[in-house]
């Protein structure tokens, strides 16, 4: 294969900038949930502030991830004209580098769980990338094996984005989430609860915070291996990412599905927020830290991300009619 | 190998520590429910992961007989016959059929 000169990478990079649906990723709305804290019985002084992701163009915090795994690629010229983009993913990231791909003309090729919905095989479809599908008993770690197995065949070919060990992941959050959620906090934020999947949301945004003043970082993860808070990893038995730095996170909370849906419902309902599991498992894991540290008569500003919205997981049984 | 009166059952990769493992169990049984029964008798603890106290599947959990998902169809009580595959997946955003 003929090599590209590396300049392609940098006219590529300047067209980055000067795409609408780029700059449109990023400072997103932090609200207050009063109505939620009141729901939960908390005092005034525990407060719980939500990271509104969806608002995202593509709909989820993985906007961040993959912009930045895709500008540092053009960056480094790994990401060169004629070079697909690979990943395995459960569903946000792929949505989010297939939005980017069509937009900045970069053909994408993405892994996904057989099990996938057909809104998120449909979704995919409409901004044109190509869909491989993995074996659904294997689930995300299955999906994970076979883009090594498809890259390895063809390493000339693709781009492997592998959301999972690349630091571009941690820098999107350490650049991006981390310094907003400090300026819309005013830095008053005490607590930082973040889901881990890839754990890049914890591992970026939670370094930073954590230089800038004493934020307890709080890791949400299933309580069991077997769960349906997608995304999501059960750290004890999942693939371990290569960028999670188990010396980061304070505390990390075990939540269970039911918990995550019946949070994610009471947001609905109190809030008029819809939002997805993960986001319900967020939450999930605020309560319980606002209890106990109410418990304690202390007070607190804890600050939760919303990963996505909840009408991703429209056919699931997290909206169930009861 | 084949068992003729039974009916196999896939596991998922996180509830293979009750199955030491495998993949797939052959069991017998005439519905759902009592696969699903037979299972857990003979891997105990594998049954409450997948139901509720009152019988019914978890909300993240789907079901698939021969492909298809049971929640569109009889549930726990879709019948089975002899060679049947039934697959047990937590649901990932839906997933209509495999």
């Amino acid at each position: 294969m003929t090599r590209v000169p590396a300049t392609v990478g940098n006219e590529r990079t300047s067209v980055l900038a000067e795409t609408a649906v780029v700059r449109s990723i990023g400072n997103t709305p932090l609200v207050r949930l009063r109505r939620f804290e009141r729901h939960l019985g908390l005092p005034e002084s525990i407060e719980i502030h939500l990271k509104l992701e969806w608002v995202n163009p593509g709909g989820s915090i993985k906007d961040r991830t993959a912009l930045s795994i895709i500008e540092s690629a053009l960056a480094a010229g790994d990401l060169v004209v004629g070079r697909t983009l690979i990943d395995a993913t459960s569903g946000n990231t792929g949505i989010a580098y297939a939005m980017l791909g069509a937009a900045l003309e970069i053909p994408v090729t993405l892994v996904v769980p057989e099990s996938a919905s057909d809104e998120r095989k449909r979704t995919l479809a409409a901004y044109g990338a190509n869909v491989v599908y993995s074996d659904p008993y294997e689930g995300s770690d299955g999906a994970i094996r076979l883009v090594r197995e498809i890259v390895a065949n063809a390493p000339y070919r693709y781009f492997y984005a592998d959301q999972y060990n690349n630091p571009a992941n941690t820098a999107a959050h350490y650049r991006t989430t981390g310094p907003e959620l400090w300026t819309q906090t005013g830095g008053r934020l005490t607590h930082f609860v973040a889901a881990l999947g890839t754990t890049g949301t914890l591992m970026g945004a939670g370094q930073y915070l954590a230089e800038q003043a004493p934020v307890q970082l709080v890791g949400v993860q299933p309580a069991e291996a077997f769960h349906g808070i997608e995304g999501l990893k059960h750290l004890p038995t999942a693939i371990v990412p290569g960028i999670f730095d188990p010396s980061i996170p304070d505390q990390i909370e075990g939540i269970d599905t039911d918990e995550a849906f019946d949070a994610a419902r009471a947001l609905a309902r109190a809030e008029g927020y819809f939002a997805g599991s993960s986001t319900g498992a967020n939450l999930a894991a605020a309560a319980r830290l606002g209890s106990e540290l109410s418990l304690e008569g202390r007070s607190a500003c804890i600050v939760v991300i919303g990963c996505d919205g909840g009408s991703r997981y429209l056919t699931t049984g997290l909206w169930d009619l009861d | 190998m084949q068992n003729d009166a039974g009916i196999t059952v896939l596991i998922p990769t996180p509830l293979r520590r009750f199955t030491g493992g495998d993949a797939k169990v052959i069991v017998a049984g005439a519905n759902v429910a009592e696969v699903l029964d037979a299972l857990d008798a003979a891997h105990p603890g594998i049954g409450e992961r997948i139901r509720d106290e009152s019988g019914q599947l978890r909300r993240f959990v789907n079901v698939f007989v021969n492909g298809q998902n049971v929640r569109d169809g009889q549930g726990v009580d879709t019948r089975l016959s002899a060679g049947d595959e039934v697959g047990i997946i937590p649901a990932m955003a839906g997933g209509a059929s495999i």
